[in-house]
């Protein structure tokens, strides 16, 4: 039986790690300009925590093995170097490693996250409520009008509770059920919650963030890639959170403002 | 003679003869110890019962389950599971498993059923406590429950209710009402029930323990134990008051949790100013210790368990020790991992990252004193043993996750997919229950006097071992794809593709979930006419082998309390009748130190 | 429970021969155990139940702790908080609790004398356990007075949070309060009945002045936020 359980333990180590090593199932490929050193964190963790787990593995299964076939009357033997081996080991073994994973994963992150969008970064606005998101344009005027909670409405399609006869930077301001972006353009994204807690998920753009309720937060990024993704909502918010998303249209230049423009006509 | 002492109250209290003192309303922690391993045994089936349901739905999102609309008109309109109310589904299998039976059959279970014994005490110091501890949290499980069918329904909102979606009523959706109000009344009743059972537990071992009883000599389970019930008592007295501020934005109207100027049906909410992330710091100071609550115990008895089978003590018996210390210690401090997406000043998320990143450390300490003291044992193949040695490798793979999920810049992918899922359940959730198992095979022979099924244990150990593998690897897979978490269906386009791999989860599932009916055949067959168990039927140290009958009798010592003269592991003796030394025995031998 | 056997109370033995009562490291018999250990066993331990009201008394704070954080971050940023001057009858309140705990003082003095024999010096022992009883009542009557007077303002739980939060930490110590009485009664009866245990007294009173130290520090908290 122990002989069993220790070739079935290490058979499974081995199949876990096989789709992890063949990349069956992974990370979408990289969109954004700030994803490589999070991407490069991702493999070097996984190098690390994958070998740890086999070789864990790999000695549980051997030590069962070797183990359980002593014969009676046989001694009691130690591993030598007693327990201070192991508490030493894990010290530094394990103990470098998470110094060094966090030294570098807090670089990647303060990359991402403590620094200021540039100064024209273009200004979107999402606005996430149940189970739809929708985006604002400040329109020619470069300006988003004020918000007024009271005026949204479901039925005559103010989402946003904009009061376009009385605010002026209002006026020329687009709505858009959908997303779209200028490649290789810095978006400074302003993300604001309508009801419940959200959250904004691109897995190509290396973006998750929540959306919190009575805290406007802002986030900013830059695709390269043109393409058409998906935006997800990764925050439990209610009975349609399944199915809470929309698409990021990644376009160039041109496009992007032919699809503006139209956006704009249409509203 | 009256005795003055504290100790003596309890040693004279009289068995009762009624049945109700007896069964009911007993002030025996073994009674008692059993009422909530009963709690758990039932929990665990009605959450597992709600894990098939939900299985089955997320592989076919169609599908017509026979019979569904019994349990919910509203929920399975022509038995087929609407959205919310798979939701609604996944919240109580949640709450239920979290705290309802990896916090009671672990920790109030055996700790109730063992701790006293162990120490060699004759019960607990507050026996009155102690049951309204039981009774209280069973009140608990009622009113979650009860939520089934009241209103719209249980809550749909996740184990960790977060606001403004739990505190702004029923507007948000089904079950967000009333649902949250009874969820909320029932953690909080939870809460109470286990700060009382936290009470006894750390008196206990501080005061109880029998003359010879050094710190030092106690089994590390009982260890485990004491340093679970610190936490506990740490961190229910935390999210108790939390609850009942939540409460308190549902019935009285009040603004703690939820902000101005939401809408929701284009109606402003008549709130003002609350803060949402409030809520979720509240929520995890009590989270993350509340997860090493459920495995700490584990850990123990799997200890005790395996030290028993591997015929020789830990490495090192206080490296253990302290390592349990140190998990509950920095458990307080890395609570901030759950919310480094959330919002929360990202400076605190690297503040959160290395305290997370270097728990690490005693979780490696704890996995390699195990190894190092399987190295050179006689190893007892038994399903007890077999659960223990699951628990270290469900334990490995479950903690090699924690170094992904600890690093902010790489939760910005991974955080609420299915990664973090499979994450917690194969560390908390699977390792927690081989804890449940290997105590069950182990203690069963002590708590009613009869020897389980081996065969049918092995087969059940085979079939959950291989079964949860398959089920909860694949969902670290998942999440690296970008699967999201508490989706009720696989519609979003990159998602597609994976609804095979759900499948095979759910098969899995199926089959897994199947194999615990045998054990509860075995558990319930082996109570009543298992093969009667000898005195010490694994030849094994502690005290609570050396009680005159199994199980002991009302006083557990018959009268007359141990004396304690050895280390708790004193096996592989040089020199001795046996090859192990009971704790009480007064034989004198050279005591086996262990090299720490 | 305890088999109450009626006879008169005395002073708590640190250490009692009787084999049953052996528990807590090595009172007893004085066997010497094998391990050569001895350093570490412990000759006493205290009685359960002044651990236990420390343990107690830990996890109230840690609760209150949790409160006093929600009331920082809650305040911290929040437009909507409005100050108000609270209600006078507090500080009449604070001195009549602090009063009891100086009468629950003294009444414990006397039990003790009482149970250490001297019974005819102490006529009546319980006497200054019922003024402490009823100065405690008066406090949560008077408690009960504050939440009329702000009501009467117009200030309800949910009119604004800083309102909010005074109801909720005076509402949850009153409760402890109301416990801390349960528990003095408790003291009385067993008193009467002669089965009092000193570590009981001890426990209640330390209970007690803990609420009163409670009490003062959100009383200086709630003066400084609210
Ligand atoms: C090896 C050390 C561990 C590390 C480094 C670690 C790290 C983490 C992190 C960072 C998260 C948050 C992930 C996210 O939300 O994005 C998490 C989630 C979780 N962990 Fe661990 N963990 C460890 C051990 C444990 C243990 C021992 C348990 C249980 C006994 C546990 C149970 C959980 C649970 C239940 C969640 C999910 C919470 C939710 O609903 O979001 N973890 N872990
Ligand atoms: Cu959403
Ligand atoms: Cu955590």
């Amino acid at each position: 039986m122990a002989k069993i359980f220790a070739v079935t333990i290490i058979v499974i180590a081995i199949l876990s790690a096989i789709p992890i090593l063949r990349h069956t199932w992974w990370m979408a490929p990289d969109i954004s300009t700030h994803g490589a050193p999070i991407d490069e964190q991702m493999s070097e963790t996984m190098a690390e925590a994958g070998i740890s787990f086999l070789a864990s593995q790999i000695l549980l299964a051997i030590f069962i093995w070797k183990f359980s076939q002593s014969k009676p009357g046989e001694k009691i033997r130690s591993f030598p170097g007693g327990a201070m081996t192991m508490v030493i080991g894990a010290f530094l073994l394990v103990g470098t490693e998470v110094l060094a994973l966090g030294a570098f994963g807090a670089k990647a992150w303060a990359s991402i996250y403590f620094t200021a969008p540039a100064p024209n970064a273009m200004p979107i606005q999402v606005q996430a409520g149940q189970f739809a998101f929708y985006f604002r344009y400040p329109g020619p005027d470069g300006k988003f009008g004020p918000l007024h909670p009271d005026m949204i409405s479901e039925a005559s399609q103010n989402v946003y509770g904009l009061d376009i006869d009385h605010d002026p930077d209002a006026k020329d301001d687009i709505v858009t059920a959908e997303m779209a972006v200028p490649a290789n353009r810095e978006i400074h994204l302003l993300m604001h919650a309508k009801d419940v807690g959200h959250s904004f998920f691109v897995p190509e753009l290396r973006v998750q963030q929540d959306f919190v309720p009575g805290l406007d937060l802002s986030i900013h990024f830059t695709a390269t890639k043109v393409g058409r993704y998906e935006i997800v909502c990764t925050q439990l918010c209610g009975l349609g959170h399944y199915n809470m998303r929309t698409y990021l249209s990644v376009l160039s230049q041109q496009d992007f403002e032919d699809w503006l423009k139209k956006q704009a006509a249409s509203q | 003679m009256h005795d003055m002492s504290a100790h003596a109250h309890v040693a004279h209290h009289a068995p009762p003869t009624s049945f109700i003192r007896k069964h009911i309303f007993s002030l025996d922690h073994k009674v008692i110890g059993k009422q909530y391993y009963g709690l758990a045994l039932l929990a665990v089936f009605v959450g597992m019962f709600l894990s098939w349901l939900m299985r089955l739905h997320l592989g076919w999102t169609n599908l017509t389950i026979p019979g569904l609309h019994l349990l919910s008109s509203n929920g399975a309109p022509g038995n087929v599971m609407t959205p919310e109310y798979y939701l609604q589904l996944m919240t109580m299998h949640a709450t239920i498993m979290v705290f309802f039976v990896l916090t009671t059959a672990p920790f109030a279970a055996f700790g109730n059923y063992f701790l006293p014994i162990q120490v060699g005490a004759e019960d607990m110091p507050f026996p009155r406590f102690n049951m309204m501890s039981f009774w209280i949290t069973f009140a608990g499980f009622v009113v979650l429950v009860s939520s089934f069918f009241v209103g719209d329904g249980p809550t749909l909102g996740g184990w960790t209710q977060y606001a403004p979606l739990s505190a702004v009523g029923s507007v948000a959706g089904p079950g967000e009402g009333s649902g949250v109000v009874l969820w909320a009344i029932s953690i909080a009743l939870f809460c109470v029930g286990q700060l009382l059972g936290s009470l006894n537990f750390i008196t206990t071992t501080l005061d109880m323990r029998t003359k010879g009883m050094s710190l030092w000599r106690l089994p590390l389970s009982t260890w485990a134990w004491f340093i679970t019930s610190v936490m506990g008592l740490t961190a229910f007295a935390v999210l108790m008051p939390a609850c009942i501020l939540l409460i308190l934005d549902h019935v009285a109207g009040t603004s703690f949790f939820v902000p101005s100027n939401l809408v929701i049906s284009d109606q402003v909410q008549p709130h003002s100013g609350g803060s949402t992330l409030l809520w979720q710091h509240l929520f995890w100071f009590f989270g993350h210790p509340e997860v090493y609550i459920a495995i700490v115990p584990g850990m123990g008895i799997i200890s005790h368990v395996l030290i028993a089978n591997m015929r020789r003590p830990m490495l090192s018996h206080r490296t253990l020790i302290y390592s349990f210390g140190a998990l509950a210690v920095l458990s307080y401090m890395v609570y901030g991992h759950h919310m480094f997406v959330s919002g929360m000043n990202p400076v605190s998320s690297i503040a959160f990252s290395f305290p997370t990143l270097i728990i690490t450390i005693p979780s490696t300490i704890l996995v390699l004193i195990w190894l190092g003291s399987l190295y050179g044992a006689r190893l007892r193949i038994n399903t007890a043993s077999l659960f223990a040695l699951g628990f270290i490798s469900m334990f490995i793979s479950g903690g090699v996750s924690g170094f992904f999920l600890a690093q902010p810049s790489i939760d910005i992918m991974l955080h609420a997919t299915y990664f973090v899922v499979g994450h917690f359940h194969m560390v908390m959730g699977v390792a927690a229950m081989f804890g449940i198992f290997a105590g069950t095979y182990f203690w069963f022979p002590k708590m009613f006097g009869r020897m389980m099924n081996e065969t049918l244990g092995k087969v059940h150990f085979w079939l959950t071992f291989v079964g949860t593998y398959c089920i909860f690897m694949p969902f670290h897979y998942l999440g690296l794809a970008g699967n999201v978490r508490r989706y009720q269906a696989f519609v979003v386009d990159y998602m597609q593709p994976l609804v095979p791999v759900h499948r095979f989860i759910t098969v899995a599932a199926l089959i897994t979930g199947a194999a615990q009916l045998i054990f509860l055949y075995n558990l319930i067959h082996s109570r009543f006419w298992g093969e009667p168990a000898p005195e010490n039927p694994w030849q094994a140290t502690s005290l609570e082998w050396s009680t005159p009958s199994s199980p002991p009798p009302f006083d557990n010592f018959g009268g007359k309390l141990p004396v304690v003269y050895h280390d708790p592991y004193q096996y592989g003796v040089e020199g001795s009748t046996g090859d192990y030394v009971m704790q009480d025995s007064p034989e004198q031998i050279e005591t086996v130190r262990d090299e720490g | 429970m305890a088999t109450t056997i009626h006879e008169p109370p005395r002073i708590e033995e640190r250490r009692h021969p009787s084999p049953i009562s052996g528990s807590g490291n090595g009172s007893g018999r004085g066997l010497v155990p094998a391990g050569g250990n001895l350093r570490s066993v412990q000759e006493y331990a205290p009685p359960p139940a002044s651990t236990g009201i420390w343990v107690a008394l830990a996890a109230i704070t840690m609760s209150f702790a949790a409160l006093t954080s929600a009331l920082v971050v809650r305040k911290g940023g929040a437009p909507d908080w409005r100050h108000f001057t609270l209600p006078s009858i507090l500080y009449a309140n604070t001195l009549v609790l602090l009063a009891s705990s100086v009468t629950l003082e003294i009444s414990r003095r006397r039990v003790a004398t009482f149970m250490g024999g001297l019974r005819s010096r102490v006529a009546n022992p319980a006497r200054w356990l019922y003024v402490t009883l009823s100065l405690g009542l008066l406090f949560v009557a008077g408690q009960y007075a504050a939440w009329r007077q702000l009501s009467a303002q117009g200030l309800y739980l949910a009119t604004n949070p800083s309102s909010s939060f005074f109801y909720v930490f005076t509402a949850a110590h009153a409760l402890h309060v109301l416990g801390g009485l349960g528990g003095l009664a408790r003291v009385i009866r067993k008193l009467n009945q002669f089965v009092l245990r000193r570590s009981t007294l001890d426990a209640t009173s330390r209970y007690w002045h803990f609420m009163d130290v409670l009490w003062v520090y959100l009383l200086v908290l709630l003066l400084m936020k609210l």
